[in-house]
């Protein structure tokens, strides 16, 4: 029987719901680990002093004022990627096409300020790039959406496809506007009159760019939470028979929350061209229609928890590069810090929701392991 | 029984799943050549304590010995080594295998893999024991009870001595569970130990050699099968006394309330669900629907509750004033807009009636969400009819905003009944309203849907236990693969009459 009796080495079980504190507790030690592995490999690998390292990554997320308005407006795009996600992700429908529907809304109104920049009132035409860019976000998502409800096509699929589409067309009109002629790229729009630019508000270039999204969070909070939509969008996301069961049209549903996504997805092209960049390329979205999805999770769909958790990666992101070019280090070596502490909060889900038992650990405590 | 030593003995076994205590300390031995029956309501712990011995679960303190010995059972394959098989209530076969594959699936046999060799193996031990089983037939093509059989057969095949079956009658008509107890008789012949998990009383009557009986984790004690009887069962089960008749008043007043004439209905791979099927449910009475599972119960109510498409026939919900209307073609939303209230406790109540994620004041809203202010949905009401059916029903839980997931079987059930109820329908269909459930609940549920009968609703009551069919519905409607075999009286219809009806049409004995 000897080979019968032995315990398996470890098994997991789940836990009873924890207290808000010890989860938080939890989460804080899987920081300050992440913080000590990344100091240890800093030192093995480049030989500096891990803390001044960690305090020139802080100083590049919040050193001057300027780096400050930069952080939040690059929490402010992140942020509102992640909240016009967070509807679709709520029904389970996986929108992979955050970055194509931005771009589409870049696209859209970098259109209506080249074609109409010196023909109608800016106000008018601000308004204008609003309502097209809004609109054809809308559709870009919208698309899929129709292919979901009437044929349960793979939204996954379909969305993610639909980014290359966007990505050509934008390579394409680029290609008509470049300027000046031959280099490629479209420069500045308007850069003499500024028609189409989002006004600063004071001396506070970012500061309108910031309040629309700040808005835009808490009307989705609210709409999430405390509207009839959101609650059939929880309904149709959680189980399509109990939504079809009493009378909730599944399809409708889709279709219409696909639009209110992709539309605010356009709504952010539409800020980061006619707020910030005031030009178009293909890159403008940067990976961060794709980063969006991982803030939504991280923040398990709840737009307000989108604040921080869009705010954490935007500091981590802002102090890698900082340290890269202080210390003249490779780029790559802030993204590993970034993975690095990024491992550590997801993984501590899995301490709140486990709890793990080793060999021995229930008869004699602090056992050989 | 047998010799002195036990096959198998547990002792002082306890297991938690966080703050569930599903055994606590409980202490039992199975001798060589019984027919043990483990006995008890819902969340007793009869599963986890058998799943302990077949490997899926490790005890987190006691002793579990084989024929005298300790030993450690970490993995299903390790109870497979000390002669333990256990068939499972859901079946874990692969559809598109056939049964022979399926029965040598992941043994590591010497050589290549021979399936003839182990059909004659499979022949021969079909041969044995009295089983109906051909090596080469789909897992696909087979029937419910067929399947089973080849779970049986599986573990037989890999040597085992001490059996355990976990509530393997829930799935069969009263034909196959004879047909089934026949087999185990001569497995015990044969020198091997059966243990049966069930909570029908009958059948531990029927099959057993000894019953223990567990109640909330514990042990609560044995007897010898033949010096007890369903009361006592009962009683040890439960925990106090209970009684066992289910209430049958006379329908008052009872009115054609719903008339449905010729139904077809196919599913969406066009196989034939329902054929030409006509009957009347009264108001005042309930309507059984007895058949074999999946012979179209599902698909008669759902198409009566605008949830099925209908191919041909017609669904006329009559009016106190005599006046007819359609059904048929009409979405759950615009039935209740025609101002017919019908609510539906369907088979399915984690996937279809509730949602499980939801709390109870969620859940409530399900029905009355869209009465809210513009687009804003109202919390208040909802959240009052929670408390107000927590109380009445005697649901057992935290509170109103606890995930109805996290709550047992009979109290979601409750949920489920207490919301459809709190509409004050005119028509309540329920499916399989007590499967699952403990008899405490079971019996608050006959309670709730005689009330509602009393009040006038037509209560259509689909359920797979007979002997409450028998017991609780005026008139049992008996189908069998989407036809009407016969709609007969409940007071005076005969159990056996209507199993012959749920497999034969009109129930006529084979005569070849």
């Amino acid at each position: 029987m000897s080979k019968a009796n032995r315990e398996p080495l470890l098994h997991i079980t789940k836990r009873k719901a924890m207290p808000w504190q010890q989860s938080w507790l939890i989460r804080l030690i899987s920081i300050v680990a992440a913080l000590i592995v990344c100091a240890v490999i800093t030192t093995a690998a480049t030989g500096l002093d891990p803390m001044s390292v960690y305090g020139t990554m802080l100083e590049g997320a919040f050193g001057t004022e300027r780096k400050i308005w930069v952080l939040g407006k690059e929490t402010a795009v992140l942020l509102c990627i992640a909240v016009a996600m967070a509807p679709a992700f709520r029904m389970k429908f996986w929108n992979l096409g955050g970055e194509g529907q931005v771009l589409i809304g870049t696209l859209i109104s970098a259109a209506c300020m080249i074609y109409l920049g010196d023909k109608i009132p800016s106000g008018l035409l601000i308004l204008l790039m609003v309502v097209a860019s809004v609109v054809v976000g809308a559709i870009w998502a919208g698309i899929p959406a129709f292919f979901k409800a009437k044929w349960n096509t793979n939204e996954t699929l379909f969305t993610l496809m639909m980014n290359y589409v966007a990505i050509q067309l934008v390579a394409y009109y680029i290609i008509i506007w470049e300027s000046p002629k031959g280099s490629g790229k479209v420069g500045i729009i308007n850069q003499s009159t500024n028609a189409g630019w989002l006004p600063s508000l004071g001396s506070y270039q970012y500061l309108l760019n910031i309040l629309i999204v700040a808005l835009v969070t808490i009307l989705m909070f609210v709409y999430l939470k405390y509207s009839k939509h959101g609650y059939e969008i929880s309904v149709v996301g959680e189980s399509q028979r109990t939504a079809r069961y009493v009378g909730i049209k599944v399809d409708r549903v889709i279709i219409r929350t696909l639009l209110v996504s992709g539309g605010i997805c356009g709504l952010c092209g539409f800020l980061m061209v006619a707020g910030t960049d005031h030009t178009i390329t293909t890159t403008l979205a940067g990976g961060r229609g794709f980063l969006g999805v991982l803030v939504a999770w991280l923040a398990q769909f709840n737009p307000l928890a989108m604040v921080l958790v869009s705010l954490l990666l935007c500091v981590l992101s802002r102090g890698a590069g900082e340290i890269s070019t202080i210390y003249g280090l490779n780029q790559s070596f802030g993204d590993i810090l970034t993975g690095i502490i990024l491992f550590f909060i997801i993984g501590s889900e899995f301490f709140i929701n486990y709890k793990i038992h080793l060999r021995g650990g229930a008869r004699k405590k602090g056992g050989s392991n | 029984m047998g010799s002195n030593t036990p096959a198998v003995s547990m002792r002082n076994i306890t297991k938690t799943f966080g703050t569930i205590v599903a055994n606590d300390d409980v202490s039992l031995d199975i001798y060589k050549g019984e027919i043990l029956s483990l006995l008890g309501e819902n969340g007793s712990g009869k599963t986890t304590l058998m799943n302990m011995l077949s490997g899926i679960y490790f005890p987190d303190s006691g002793q579990i010995s084989i024929n005298g010995q300790p030993v450690t059972i970490a993995s299903p394959r390790e109870a497979f080594d000390h002669g333990i098989g256990m068939i499972h209530q859901h079946f874990k076969l692969v559809d598109v295998f056939t049964a022979a594959e399926n029965i040598v699936l992941g043994l590591k046999e010497e050589g290549r893999l021979d399936l003839t060799r182990a059909g004659e193996r499979i022949r021969k031990i079909c041969d044995t024991y009295g089983f109906d089983v051909d090596p080469k037939q789909k897992i696909y093509n087979m029937s419910v009870s067929q399947k089973q059989t080849v779970e049986i057969v599986k573990v037989l095949y890999r040597g085992a001595d001490i059996l355990i079956l976990d509530e393997p009658t829930a799935v069969l008509t009263p034909q196959e569970t004879d047909k089934l107890f026949a087999v185990l008789r001569n497995m015990k012949k044969d020198g091997k130990t059966v243990v049966i998990i069930t909570h029908k009383l009958h059948e531990v009557e029927a099959i057993s050699d000894r019953v223990v009986v567990l109640r909330k984790g514990r042990y609560i004690g044995e007897m010898k099968t033949s010096e007890t009887n369903a009361q006592e069962m009962t009683n040890m089960m439960v925990g106090r006394e209970v009684a066992l008749n289910i209430d049958r008043p006379a329908p008052v007043d009872p009115r054609p309330r719903i008339r449905v004439e010729n139904l077809t209905v196919r599913s969406s791979d066009n196989v034939l669900k329902l054929d030409d099927v006509t009957f009347t449910a009264k108001a005042g009475e309930i309507l059984g629907i007895a058949g074999i599972s999946g012979c179209g119960q599902k698909e008669l109510l759902e198409a009566i509750a605008g949830l099925q498409p209908v191919q041909s026939g017609s669904i006329r919900y009559i009016n106190d004033d005599g006046t007819e209307e359609n059904l048929v073609g009409k979405d759950p939303l615009k039935i209740a807009d025609m101002g017919v209230s019908l609510s539906f406790v369907p088979e399915d109540r984690l996937g279809m009636g509730l949602v499980g994620s939801m709390d109870l004041t969620d859940n409530m809203m399900l029905r009355s969400f869209r009465s809210g202010k513009g687009i804003f949905t109202d919390r208040k009401t909802p959240r009052k009819l929670a408390e107000k059916v927590v109380e009445e029903l005697e649901v057992n839980t935290p509170g109103v905003s606890t995930p109805v997931r996290r709550l047992s079987g009979g109290n979601v059930q409750k949920v489920l009944v207490g919301r459809e109820i709190a509409a004050s329908p005119t028509v309540l269909l329920s499916a399989y309203a007590v499967r699952g459930l403990d008899i405490n609940s079971s019996y608050t549920i006959y309670e709730l849907l005689n009330q509602q009968k009393k009040e006038g609703v037509a209560v259509v009551y689909v359920g797979e236990d007979l002997d409450v069919l028998l017991e609780l519905c005026d008139r049992i409607l008996v189908l069998c693969s989407g036809r009407v075999s016969g709609i007969v009286d409940g007071a005076s219809a005969d159990k056996n009459q209507v199993g012959m009806m749920m497999t034969r049409l009109g129930g006529g004995a084979s005569d070849e």
